[in-house]
């Protein structure tokens, strides 16, 4: 699965995939969809395309953004409560950012609301100071005397201005806690506001004190979420909530150019809802020592036994000794695969009499789970293999580029073929874990059509980069061709199938171990 | 590393004013390491046992909290198998303005009122729900078992 960030990081965007199948679209009979939700309007090109059933709105923000929201809200806020803005931050912290429950819970109990805060009393009146008290001692670190600087909130728990700085670091710097740190005085719930914080603590921790507030503003809010790819800044803000998560697969695009669940926050797993992801991974790894064999690279030809290894993305394997073509997945024959008897990617439940045996059950669902864990597993490992086979044909193309005069553009159309290939083996993936969970109804031939036909999009497509490199200018036109055809099967699919799920018409057994 | 102020004065207090049931002495080649006892309290089922615990104070002390655990087996649902103590002020709830004293104060009481919703130790917290009687029971015999004086 650590292939994933790879080939999430520069795909195309939407609008790239929809110009690309836009131009496939007339020839094509058998497509299906409603015009209009795949949103080309012929009458007017300066229309938004509407949405896919399997997208959602989602909006990505830069930090500066989301800061500036965020000190809009308190502003706002701020002169709907009257308060001061530093308490206004710490008020709508302390009410995870919930601007509504906040002015009502305000309105309705006003001292109530300010002393659950930490806040008690106006803090406007009388700003945060260090004192030195006689006949004090510090109850931290047992110091007394009368140079000690000392420091409390409103509660009165006084102690020495170097414990309660080393109280702050250890609470910023070790437990990267902000927004809710409370006084240091024994149970009590007051917090540490932002006026008395910037009294307390050193420069260098006030820039680590508000990168970890501003935290606090994306992590408390429902609709908003760090985009989790490696030394990313940005945050995505996205509407889906948690209960719709069996309904919808939430996939957002971040500026940086990954791909992820804003459910979940792993790598884009459409179609398959995120719960059912985190269930087929922790299967797979519960498996993995059962299903190791499966990842295996080499495989005998069933005709001759020879040793024949897997080197490209294609499933269509040909034995170099006695040609022999079949199929890497289920080493079936080849020429039955790519017509109508295509059915490699569907498992055939074995009924009768075996399965009544409590033993041939075990072996059936074990045989039943590696049916599909071997389709996962196998889109997953040709997906790195595609993308090797690639990025070689890619150095050479350069070369080519050099020798022939031949123009960056020219070959462009490798770059857009290997994207379409990632995505849609990533895609292919997780129909695999859909399907293992899938209940059997009349939806189901239909959604394992729409997988067979994009199965064979792909090896179509892949197939072409295992061809002699001087070759590969000559098919350009073809490639183009079986580029834009996988793209618009993988919308087919993710439309169909998010649309069904949306309506609730397929049924999951997720008590499936 | 020179001791603490605040460490050399709780021990003085501790040594000068001895909390009833509880005593903790520090070990003589390490005064942040003490060894520990609790009796347990009066009318729950661990009355009649003395309990080990063993009490490290780290570098960062009192920013956090100490580190401790029963040496003596015990059957409690917040306290597990190696003698962990699952309880708030040890965690999220401390502060550096408590003392060794009252932390030791905390888990005698724990052992009075035992919270098997906040379990550490998840089977013996089952046990309690489902049957506290046979569960108090149990902990009574380890008592006997595990904590005679
Ligand atoms: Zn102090
Ligand atoms: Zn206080
Ligand atoms: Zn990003
Ligand atoms: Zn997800
Ligand atoms: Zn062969
Ligand atoms: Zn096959």
């Amino acid at each position: 699965m650590d292939s994933d960030d790879d080939f999430n990081s520069s795909q195309l965007s939407d609008d790239e995939i929809m110009d690309d199948s836009d131009v496939a679209l007339d020839d094509d009979s058998d497509f299906e969809m409603d015009q209009d939700d795949m949103g080309f309007d012929s009458q007017d090109k300066d229309i938004k395309p509407a949405k896919h059933a399997y997208e959602v709105d989602f909006k990505v923000f830069s930090p500066q953004q989301i800061q500036s929201h965020q000190d809009k809200q308190i502003e706002e806020v701020s002169n709907i409560l009257g308060q001061p803005p530093e308490a206004t931050a710490i008020l709508l912290r302390h009410l995870r950012w919930n601007k509504e429950r906040l002015i009502d819970q305000y309105m309705d109990k006003t001292e109530e609301t300010l002393e659950s805060a930490g806040l008690g009393e106006s803090s406007e009146s009388n700003p945060p100071k260090l004192e030195k008290i006689a006949g004090f001692v510090c109850d931290i670190c047992c110091e007394d005397g009368p140079e000690l600087d000392t420091f409390a909130m409103r509660c009165g728990h006084r102690f020495c201005l170097d414990c309660y700085r080393q109280y702050l670091f250890t609470k910023i710097k070790d437990e990267g806690e902000a927004a809710r740190i409370r006084c240091p005085g024994e149970g009590c719930t007051r917090i540490v506001d932002s006026k008395s914080l910037d009294l307390l603590v050193s420069e260098s921790l006030k820039d680590r004190y508000h990168e970890l507030l501003t935290r606090t503003y994306v992590d408390d809010k429902e609709n908003l979420r760090w985009c989790p790819a490696p030394n990313c800044v940005f945050a995505v803000e996205c509407g889906v909530k948690d209960k719709e998560l069996m309904k919808v697969v939430p996939t957002v695009h971040c500026d940086c150019g990954h791909y992820f669940c804003f459910g979940c926050s792993l790598n884009d797993h459409q179609p398959a809802p995120c719960s059912l992801v985190k269930k087929w991974l922790k299967k797979c790894e519960d498996d993995s020592e059962t299903a190791n064999w499966i990842s295996a690279n080499t495989k005998e030809c069933s005709k001759c036994n020879s040793t024949i290894e897997k080197n490209g993305g294609c499933n269509h394997m040909t034995c170099r000794k006695c040609r022999h073509e079949f199929c890497w997945m289920c080493m079936g024959v080849w020429s039955e695969h790519g017509t109508s008897w295509y059915n490699c990617n569907r498992y055939e439940e074995k009924s009768g009499s075996e399965a009544r045996d409590a033993q041939a059950k075990s072996r059936q669902s074990l045989e039943r789970y590696l049916h599909y864990y071997n389709r996962y597993a196998n889109h997953e490992q040709s997906a790195k293999l595609d993308k090797d086979i690639y990025l070689k044909t890619e150095k050479k193309m350069t070369q080519l580029q050099n020798t022939s005069g031949m123009s960056w553009i020219e070959v462009q159309f490798l770059d857009s073929a290997s994207q379409a290939l990632q995505q849609c083996r990533q895609t292919l993936k997780w129909t695999y874990a859909f399907a293992y969970y899938l209940a059997r109804n009349n939806l189901t031939e239909i959604f394992e059509d729409n997988q067979k036909d994009l199965e064979m999009a792909v090896e179509n497509l892949s197939e072409m980069f295992e061809k002699p490199i001087d070759q590969l200018q000559g098919l350009k036109v073809d490639m183009l061709d079986r580029t834009a055809y996988c793209t618009k099967r993988r919308i087919i699919l993710l439309e169909d199938t998010a649309q069904n799920l949306r309506d609730g018409m397929f049924s999951f057994e997720l008590r499936k171990s | 590393m020179a001791l603490p102020k605040r460490i050399i004065k709780e021990t003085e207090r501790l040594m000068n004013e001895p909390v009833p049931g509880i005593s903790a002495v520090p070990h003589e080649d390490n005064l942040r390491y003490f060894d520990v006892t609790i009796d347990g309290p009066s009318q729950s089922p661990y009355e009649g046992g003395l309990f080990k615990l063993e009490l490290f104070l780290p570098d960062d002390y009192p920013m956090t909290p100490p580190k401790i655990r029963f040496l003596t087996k015990i059957y409690h649902p917040n306290i597990d198998r190696l003698g962990r103590i699952c309880l708030d002020v040890l965690k999220s709830n401390w502060s550096p303005a408590l003392q060794i004293r009252t932390i030791l104060l905390s888990i005698q009481a724990l052992l009075g009122a035992p919270n098997p919703d906040d379990p550490l130790a998840n089977d013996v917290a089952q046990k309690w729900k489902e049957d506290q009687n046979a569960a108090i029971e149990t902990a009574r015999q380890w008592t006997q078992e595990h904590a005679k004086p």
